[in-house]
């Protein structure tokens, strides 16, 4: 059972096993179990209510779950311990639908507050490295702004720069554009784009198919607490293909339409 | 009926020495029982279960018990177990316990305001719970808790008045003393009046300021 710890291929940097939870009486997860390889993006998607968000959440243990492991870089998490517990959070990025940013705290300190706090930088360090953040998401001119002065897009690129500052090896992404107004998806999912281009390994919940099909390296199909579809978006998303994936993705598409 | 010599020569020598007291309760009355609320309010709603109740327990028997009462237990009673307490440090005891218990409820309804996400964020970014709790809940708790608390320095500035009954001789105990000997209750009371609506309209003043301070954009009323 206990595998060789070098092994010729590279482990996968994030691994889940068999993944188990219940709330209330309802099944939420049953055994989900995936790989994500360093550079990848997973994308999730299905039906709401699928489990998706409780996966992401499960995986960084702000839902803990019932039953099943997960590996950061073939190192199983023991979140019995807290110092692990916290250490393992802090490699593991994570953006929410609804932002999530702090209130009381500027665009700067938003990003700056976990290096200081959690990191144990100085002031000044902390700062800079904060404003280079920003500057990848292109809110440079925004630092001194507090998240009710911000726009829905713009506070999800604060969010995006605060776990980015933190150096994590992969980033857990709740439907990041879920929350915002159409016109501002767009600036969103560019900075996500040029994370992916950029080789950040990511595993992304989202309803844009589109986004999906170009950048995934595969598609997770999520229906009731399980993953019942894995693929490439070429082979899941193939016209004609007959799969659950093309079959939601196309009502999607239908629902836009209807809409526009 | 205002006689100016009376005034000047003996109410307000005397009311000023008294004012001087209510100001030594007053202060540390404000400042500890503001800082104890909010440790008391963190333990209602983060606390571990044993520590809730505790808590919950001491701020019903303080919110419960009428001030005068708790005041002369502190002061009467507790000599019975060999515990003597000076009328001042009696007093102020009891008006930070009391201050305590009441803002420990505005602090737990402005912590059950803030948004749970907030505190997955920061668990998220690796925060422990203490961490969060210092960093992200309480600052925002504060600014939120901030108007309640200053109502309940408000009641305090006129609730210091109960120290005479103890024999701590703030304000009102200089006129009581005062008024007994001269008979001349009308014009040390309204006089007393006047000097209670000065620190009140003197902390309202303050405490204005300090919401100003601590004033961010998204909380509480936009700044003029």
């Amino acid at each position: 059972m206990a595998m060789p710890e070098n092994v010729s291929a590279p482990a996968p940097i994030l691994r889940l096993e068999n993944i188990g939870k219940t709330l209330g009486g309802k099944r939420i997860l049953s055994s989900v179990t995936m790989e994500v390889d360093k550079g990848q993006l997973k994308v999730l998607i299905g039906p709401s209510g699928a489990g998706k968000s409780t996966l992401l959440q499960c995986i960084n243990h702000l839902i803990p779950p019932d039953e099943g492991h997960i590996y950061l870089e073939g190192r199983v998490v023991d979140a019995a311990r807290r110092s692990e517990l916290y250490a393992f959070r802090q490699q593991v990025g994570m953006i929410f639908q609804d932002f999530n940013l702090f209130d009381h705290l500027d665009a700067l300190n938003n990003v700056s507050i976990a290096l200081r706090k959690v990191r144990g930088m100085n002031r000044k360090a902390a700062a800079e490295r904060a404003m280079a953040e920003l500057e990848r998401v292109g809110l440079a001119n925004r630092a001194t702004l507090y998240p009710a002065q911000l726009s829905g897009g713009q506070k999800q690129r604060v969010a995006i720069a605060r776990a980015l500052a933190m150096d994590p090896k992969v980033m857990l992404l709740d439907e990041p554009t879920s929350a915002l107004d159409p016109e501002l998806v767009g600036e969103v999912l560019a900075v996500i784009r040029d994370l992916a281009r950029g080789g950040m390994t990511m595993v992304m919940a989202t309803h844009q198919m589109d986004f999906a099909r170009a950048l995934a390296h595969e598609i997770l199909f999520m229906e009731r607490g399980s993953i019942i579809e894995r693929g490439s978006p070429a082979e899941l998303l193939a016209p004609g293909s007959g799969t659950r994936t093309a079959d939601f993705c196309s009502r999607l598409t239908d629902l836009c339409e209807e809409c526009s | 009926m205002f006689d100016v010599d009376f005034l000047v020569d003996r109410v307000f020598p005397s009311l000023n020495a008294g004012l001087w007291m209510s100001v030594k309760l007053i202060v540390p009355s404000a400042v500890f029982g503001l800082l104890f609320g909010v440790i008391i309010g963190v333990v209602r709603v983060f606390g571990k279960p044993w520590m809730q109740r505790a808590a919950n327990a001491y701020t019903a028997t303080f919110r419960g018990v009428p001030l005068l009462v708790q005041l002369f237990i502190l002061y009467f009673g507790l000599p019975n177990i060999g515990i003597y307490l000076e009328p001042y440090p009696a007093s102020v005891l009891g008006f930070i316990l009391c201050s305590a218990a009441y803002n420990s409820e505005y602090v737990r309804g402005a912590l059950l305001s803030i948004r749970q996400g907030q505190l997955s964020a920061a668990q998220a970014l690796g925060f422990s719970t203490m961490q969060t709790l210092m960093s992200i809940v309480v600052p925002q708790a504060v600014r939120r808790a901030l108007p309640g608390c200053g109502n309940e320095v408000v009641y305090l500035i006129k609730y210091s008045s109960l120290a005479y009954v103890i024999t701590c001789i703030e304000l009102t105990g200089e006129a009581k003393v005062l008024a007994s000997r001269t008979f001349r209750f009308t014009e040390v009371f309204l006089v007393v009046g006047a000097y209670y609506l000065f620190l009140v309209t003197v902390a309202s003043w303050l405490l204005h300021k300090l919401e100003d301070r601590f004033h961010i954009p998204g909380f509480g009323r936009p700044r003029q």
